[in-house]
């Protein structure tokens, strides 16, 4: 019955011109490359004509030279080296600390109440806050990033794995108590893979939130890193530098999350594809 | 069962939880004060001074509470509150009066929605707060710098899940209302909007959060006044109790604002068949 | 007796702008029904049964072909026909009251008068006392007659119904079509309803049209000469089961060539553009 509802393309298309079948076919893409154009092109014509001062605002054709220097220089890998080591660092220690304490808080439900109160705690704070002491434990080197990252993601990772728990259909549960299952054969069979996407989930949300530690972080106090390279070329009007390691820092937040989906989708392929009905 | 079991088992969660609290406060209250060196004085020998931690370094419990009670009864903790305060107030309401109504309208109008498409997905992967160092230069240090940041955090969650919701009604409920004819107006007031409004509420909670950040992270950066900027000068002054406070405030509003949140959504939500929440 | 809803070679065809392949759903359709008659139209599923219904409301252009209420063409929603949906099509945040007044509002008839013959209607399906539930608070049962009394309310001239008890269970069923068989005597409509239920249709109608598979076709117009009141009882009797076997062999062929059809084509089945345009 997956007819139903459809026709409001219907015969109207069929008649049309080969150019106009071609932007119906393309339109999203097409609509959304010449929004991007016409802004690039205005930012540079308002650089360009002087009508804003390019110190202040920068212009996409200064930014790819900077970007450009930047890398041929090769002053910018130290950076680069300094906050991947921080973010795969705090990342990979929140993952290995959050999962398991998340799968346990969700099975053990003393467990869970026990330490509730102070995840409740951290999830409201905004962990960036903890900054100023976290300098003063742990100094301004890479430690201190590493520490921010790890408070930063293991939060939404351990929220999303204890609530996969959590949501177990009761009725599998059910299937699986009536074939006379042991506990950790239910937890491994029914819970585990029940949980993954929300793991994925955390991870995910968790992606985000390291980024933006080690940005903050560095932005801070720091030696080395993109955000240190972001905070000093900001004060000392390189606007071009910032725009490139503002660059930087979002594809590395979209390789991330791209990686994730893919590692996901690995993982999940006797799910059915829900309408993601763009 | 005896009735001291019973009356544990019904509050479990409650005993419990309050148990681990208080162990580790005072965990935290005897590091800085020795009681754990002291103790383990006799089995350890000398290494057991490393159980006493400086309360410089360290702070505890009751000096956090000693000094929040001086800094709110000397009152100059109000002026950094008043500050703080109006940038969350003035960029969330931005952000809102901005997000919700775009996100709607790029939810309702494909063309609109493919324009501004890259745009939001480009703002959405990048942490907002590296534009912090750009928006100092644009618009200065003042409160100004803070709203901005602010709204930029918290515009694109509000946007998103509005488009989201938009997006995700239900076509049954839209043959429904083109089958009664009704006109574009009402089918947007009647079916797209109360089907959109449990995702804005979850867009208002997020952007919430992020607005928190934009306050804290903007004001650690770069500011004259406000909580986070008192954190960051106690922390460079080494007051480390002062720091504790700023954090303990700032998560109470964060807890305040949820809770707030929490009730709105109780009261959109009669409709909703009731089920377990979990947190 | 007057002819009052004509269907004229109703011919519908999907276009997938992603293939670029054109699909027959709706093939050549002409179809009578007279005023005041119960007509019923079963076939195999994804025969089209209820897109041509939506085609008939107006819902979706026909690609050829028109429809005609007492001799006019239609070609978009009136108030003279009024929809009966499949299950959980009422506005889940509205009450039932609040639904029964939706078609009214839409029409801009104010408030007093159309509470009045809200009323009215929610007590003719039985459900006064539950004017302020909410649709999740409702059986479902409950919630088509619901559905029954929101387009009841409207006074149409045609009632059409879209396999309004699918989702019930076998009793409450039953007592939906024997209660739908009083309303219908009372309020004297025309009623247009799809099912797949072979002996729902026939104790219900005055005429059962079989379509074919799809592209659907009409294959055969079945008159059922029972007489009227019919009680529940009556689908016992041999005649009906008589009727009832001429009708399942009718549909049979098209059930088979149906399973062959999707064991042939599985995977490349999917119909109709996902941009639903909303």
């Amino acid at each position: 019955m997956r007819t139903e509802g459809q026709t409001l393309y219907a015969a109207d298309v069929t008649g049309v011109s080969s150019l106009g079948k071609f932007y119906v076919e393309h339109e999203r893409g097409l609509i959304g490359t010449g929004a991007v154009l016409t802004f690039l092109l205005a930012w540079e014509a308002v650089t360009r004509s002087r009508l804003v001062d390019p110190l202040f605002l920068s212009s996409p054709t200064l930014i790819v030279r900077a970007g450009y220097e930047l890398f041929a220089e090769g002053t910018i890998w130290r950076d680069l080296r300094v906050s991947g080591t921080e973010f795969v660092v705090g990342y990979l220690m929140a993952a290995g600390v959050a999962i398991p304490l998340g799968l346990a808080l969700g099975w053990y439900r003393r467990l869970y109440f026990c330490l509730g109160p102070f995840i409740d705690v951290l999830n409201a704070v905004p962990r960036v806050a903890l900054l100023p002491v976290i300098i003063i434990w742990f100094g301004i080197g890479v430690w201190s990033k590493i520490v921010v990252v790890f408070l930063g993601a293991v939060i939404p990772m351990l929220i999303n794995t204890f609530s996969g728990v959590k949501t177990t259909e009761e009725r599998f549960l059910k299937v699986a108590r009536s074939f006379g299952a042991s506990e950790l054969k239910i937890f491994w069979t029914i819970v585990f893979p029940g949980t993954v996407p929300f793991i994925f989930t955390g991870l995910k949300y968790a992606a985000g939130r390291a980024l933006l530690g080690v940005v903050v972080g560095e932005l801070y106090a720091a030696t080395a890193g993109i955000g240190f390279l972001i905070t000093v070329s900001g004060a000392t009007f390189q606007t071009d530098k910032v725009f490139v390691g503002i660059l930087i820092v979002t594809t590395t937040g979209v390789l991330v999350v791209e990686l994730l989906d893919r590692l996901e989708r690995r993982f999940e392929g006797w799910r059915p594809k829900v309408g993601s009905a763009t | 069962m005896p009735l001291f079991l019973r009356f544990y088992l019904e509050r479990e969660r409650a005993i419990l939880g309050t148990i681990t609290v208080v162990f580790f406060l005072c965990f935290w209250e005897g590091l800085t004060r020795g009681w754990w060196a002291d103790l383990l004085g006799p089995v350890l020998g000398s290494a057991a001074a490393r159980w006493r931690i400086s309360p410089i370094f360290l702070s505890s419990p009751t000096a956090i509470a000693r000094t929040a009670i001086r800094l709110f009864s000397a009152g100059e903790i109000w002026n950094d509150l008043r500050v703080s305060g109006l940038e969350f107030l003035l960029g969330f309401v931005l952000a809102i009066a901005v997000g919700i109504p775009a996100g709607l309208a790029a939810g309702w109008y494909r063309r609109f929605c493919f324009a501004i498409e890259p745009f939001l997905s480009a703002l959405n992967a990048t942490p907002r707060v590296a534009l912090l160092p750009l928006i100092i230069i644009w618009v200065g240090i003042g409160i100004w710098s803070k709203v901005l940041i602010v709204f930029l955090g918290a515009v694109v969650p509000l946007c998103l899940n509005a488009l989201a919701g938009v997006r995700t009604t239900d076509a049954k409920l839209l043959r429904v209302a083109r089958s009664f004819k009704a006109a574009e107006g009402r089918l947007f007031l009647t079916i797209i909007l109360p089907s959109a409004v449990p995702f804005i509420l979850t867009g208002l909670r997020l952007g919430v959060g992020r607005a928190m950040v934009g306050v804290v992270v903007g004001e650690l950066y770069a500011a004259t006044a406000g909580v986070g900027f008192m954190i960051t000068v106690a922390g460079a002054s080494f007051q480390t109790d002062k720091v504790f406070v700023g954090v303990v405030i700032i998560a109470l509003a964060g807890v305040l604002m949820i809770e707030a949140l929490a009730r709105l959504e109780r009261r959109f939500e009669t409709w909703r068949p009731k089920v377990g929440a979990a947190t | 007796m007057p002819v009052k809803l004509e269907a004229q070679r109703i011919c519908l065809e999907y276009y997938q702008p992603r293939t670029g392949r054109r699909l027959l759903a709706l093939d050549d359709i002409d179809l009578a029904i007279m005023d005041g008659e119960f007509v019923s139209i079963v076939g195999p599923s994804g025969c089209g049964k209820t897109t041509f219904l939506n085609v008939v409301d107006g819902l979706l252009p026909a690609t050829s072909g028109r429809i005609l209420l007492d001799g006019k063409v239609v070609t978009e929603p009136g108030q003279d026909r009024a929809m009966v949906f499949q299950d959980a099509s009422l506005l889940p945040w509205r009450t039932v009251l609040g639904n029964v007044l939706y078609g009214l509002e839409c029409q801009g008839i104010g408030t007093r008068p159309a509470r009045q013959r809200a009323q009215h209607f929610i007590e003719m399906v039985g459900l006064q006392g539950f004017e302020h539930h909410y649709p999740y608070e409702l059986s479902g049962g409950m919630q088509q007659r619901a559905n029954l009394a929101r387009a009841l309310v409207m006074d149409p001239q045609v009632l059409l119904m879209d396999e309004p008890f699918a989702a019930l269970d076998a009793q409450t069923r039953e007592v939906m079509q024997e209660e739908l068989l009083q309303i219908w005597r009372q309020a004297k409509k025309t009623v247009l309803f799809i099912t797949h239920q072979i002996n729902e249709a026939i104790y219900l109608s005055d005429r059962v049209i079989v379509f074919t598979t799809r592209p659907g076709r009409v294959k055969q117009s079945v008159t059922i000469d029972i007489e009227r009141p019919r009680k529940l009882a009556v689908k016992r009797d041999p005649r009906f089961l008589q009727l009832e076997d001429f009708v399942w062999n009718l549909i049979e062929d098209e059930v088979r060539k149906t399973m062959l059809a999707d064991r042939s084509s599985r995977g490349s089945a999917e119909v109709g553009p996902p941009d639903s345009g909303v």
